[in-house]
């Protein structure tokens, strides 16, 4: 039972930790939009969805790659992750916005009921995914090739392998800017502030429609490149893939502590790294079993998360 | 838009004794007589209409009704509610199928064991605010399914097929005639509807009340809030059984795929769409959302998607609901606060 636990431990660590960045950047879309409003962005997981969906787009039309063809080297591989990135950031932005726009500004105006725009959330969350579902035929669609599988070096018997370098070092990159940016810029002090106390924001001339889209946009970007790194380790997508990741996403961000968005970077890699540890020893058909007992008992002992809630007023 | 729900109101406060129950059951007998209307305007283009009423419909209605009690009446926001329809399902499919129990045998142990699922999942996680028991339970209901898709016992994704019906009372239940069907959950929902109303004037619908309009007031009021929190989720998970198990004795094969997040999510939009807290809005809601996806079959692929843009458009349209609750039960909410729903 623990038997490949034990050969293929530092493999598995490997793809943990690059599991564990992209659900890091999930958890952002989560975790900034329930720091501003209070409410769970339901739709976050198929924005993720169309981010990936934008990678595979991207590298099979624009620069026709395959899968059976040579990957790109050197400054053309460069060149190409850069474009798909971006593409899919791009996508999971806009329609960040749009969700935000659509499900949440008017209603956020107009009632207290907290559930009006969960459900709308829910439903601009279904109405995304069955139009990715009726335009792919509910396939997997694979992906080409774009970052090649080869291994750069070796530790103790593993191989450190290319695809989840990168996804880590850029996963670590966009976190640091997005931690900075929170920190430090002036739009990233509207969301802090915002998040502490609404009113007295306002009151400040905070614009709140303002901070509150960009929040949304900016998650939407965090997603979609959680997207991206999506397509070049596991290579397929389909239309309901936004699901269990999502789920383990927002699990991630729990975790940490949600509207911490430190929190959800420690609860996203130890979460990744779990998931493929019990994957290894239970099977991989329990994984969402795994992650839902982990969210249980963390709720259970510790409900602000290990790192606390950044959110101040918990309860009013 | 003239309100529906207080022109009802009023016939009804206006109205004496002989009055009232005359209405009643003209309305039932108008219900009951659905059966027969197959052959009108309403009639379904693919299934066949009798059976429509029984699912989705009934079910619907029903189910609507157990998961109004929880996120209508309490404010507590269930996402997988489906997991109590499957426990029930699971129950009678294995005892019914391994054991010589009938229907109505099995429907006191399928609910015990939904309620028992319900207070395994209420005890951990009632503690928590709205937004977290949201996913809490939205994890439950899907662990649910996968444990049963992965647990060849209970026949894996397959499912188990041959369940038996419900043995008849006086008369045989039916595959190409589902009267009976209909009529038999026609009366477990007015029986639901019985008890809740019975429940809501009493001292759990006033905690209930109390919980949702302000959860803290309510504890320094005295009110034990997580017992009746609990109460109130036991109760939803109660129905949500008796549902299962007769969704299972009349489908005859059940599999993990019947009980998706979707029909969580369904239901969920039936107790919002019609207006949450209030039984006759939620019966509205369930009855419009349960028969519009089977008489525009001919939209086929695009169903699911008209039915997420109803729910934008009409949520923004509409934020509490056809029949919204009555004004003395809105709650004066405060800004920001966690548990107002």
């Amino acid at each position: 039972m623990f038997d490949t636990l034990i050969h293929q431990f530092w493999s598995l660590t490997f793809s943990g930790i690059a599991l564990g960045f992209i659900y890091v950047l999930i958890a952002m879309g989560y975790t900034m939009v329930y720091g501003v409003l209070r409410m769970i962005n339901f739709a976050n997981s198929e924005i993720f969805m169309v981010g990936a969906f934008a990678t595979v787009m991207v590298s099979k039309y624009v620069f026709k790659l395959s899968n059976d063809a040579i990957p790109p080297s050197s400054f053309k591989l460069f060149f190409v992750i850069l474009c798909c990135l971006l593409a899919s950031m791009l996508a999971s932005a806009l329609l960040a916005f749009l969700v935000e726009l659509v499900a949440y500004r008017h209603l956020r105006n107009r009632t207290t009921n907290r559930i009006a725009p969960l459900i709308s959330a829910i439903g601009i969350g279904i109405v995304i995914s069955e139009i990715v579902r009726i335009l792919t035929g509910a396939r997997t669609q694979f992906s080409p090739n774009i970052i090649p599988k080869k291994a750069l070096a070796t530790f103790q018997g593993a191989e450190i392998r290319l695809d989840n370098t990168i996804t880590i070092i850029a996963g670590l990159i966009l976190f640091i800017i997005l931690d900075r940016f929170i920190k430090y810029s002036r739009l990233g002090k509207g969301i802090r502030a915002v998040s502490m106390d609404e009113d007295s924001a306002k009151l400040m001339g905070v614009n709140l429609n303002r901070v509150i889209s960009l929040t949304f946009i900016i998650g939407g970007l965090m997603t979609g490149a959680a997207g991206f790194f999506y397509v070049n380790v596991y290579e397929n997508v389909k239309f309901n893939m936004g699901f269990s990741l999502g789920l383990a996403a927002f699990t991630a961000a729990v975790i940490g502590g949600i509207g911490n968005i430190r929190g959800a970077f420690f609860g996203g890699i130890s979460l990744g790294l779990v998931e493929i540890y019990a994957s290894a020893i239970i099977g991989t058909q329990w994984k969402p079993v795994t992650v839902f007992i982990i969210l249980v008992l963390i709720l259970l002992f510790k409900p602000n998360g290990i790192f606390g809630e950044a959110v101040q007023k918990t309860r009013v | 838009m003239i309100n529906l729900r207080d022109k009802g109101a009023e016939f009804w406060e206006r109205s004496n004794r002989p009055v009232r129950v005359l209405t009643v059951f003209a309305i039932l007998a108008v219900v009951a007589a659905l059966p027969y209307a197959g052959n009108t305007f309403l009639q379904t283009p693919v299934a066949a209409f009798d059976a429509v009423l029984v699912y989705p419909m009934g079910m619907f209605i029903l189910m609507a009704l157990g998961l109004n009690v929880v996120v209508g009446k309490s404010g507590m926001l269930d996402l997988g509610y489906v997991a109590f329809f499957a426990v029930g399902a699971y129950t009678m499919a294995i005892l019914g199928t391994r054991t010589g129990l009938n229907t109505w045998e099995i429907m006191p142990i399928g609910i015990a064991a939904a309620m028992f699922a319900g207070v395994l999942l209420a005890i951990p996680t009632l503690r928590l605010r709205g937004d977290y028991l949201a996913i809490v339970t939205l994890g439950f209901g899907e662990i649910v399914r996968v444990t049963a898709l992965n647990s060849e016992g209970i026949g894996g994704a397959l499912g188990i097929a041959g369940i038996p019906f419900p043995p008849g009372l006086g008369f045989e239940y039916q595959l190409l005639d589902q009267k009976y069907f209909y009529w038999t959950i026609l009366v477990m929902i007015v029986l639901v509807i019985w008890v809740i109303r019975r429940l809501t004037v009493r001292r759990p619908g006033r905690a209930w009340e109390s919980i949702r309009q302000d959860e803290d007031a309510a504890e320094l009021m005295g009110v034990s809030t997580y017992k009746y929190k609990i109460w109130a989720f036991v109760f939803g998970a109660a129905i949500g059984g008796g549902a299962g198990v007769f969704y299972a004795s009349r489908s005859m094969v059940i599999a993990p795929d019947n009980f998706t997040l979707n029909t969580s999510i369904l239901i969920l939009a039936c107790v919002v769409f019609g207006g949450m807290g209030n039984i006759w809005g939620v019966i509205v809601g369930a009855t419009i959302l349960g028969y519009l996806p089977d008489r525009f079959r001919f939209l086929s692929d695009a169903r699911l998607l008209l039915f997420g843009l109803v729910l934008v458009v009409f949520m923004n349209l509409r934020p509490e609901g056809i029949l919204p609750r009555k004004k003395r039960e809105k709650a004066i909410v405060k800004k920001g606060s966690g548990a107002s729903i």
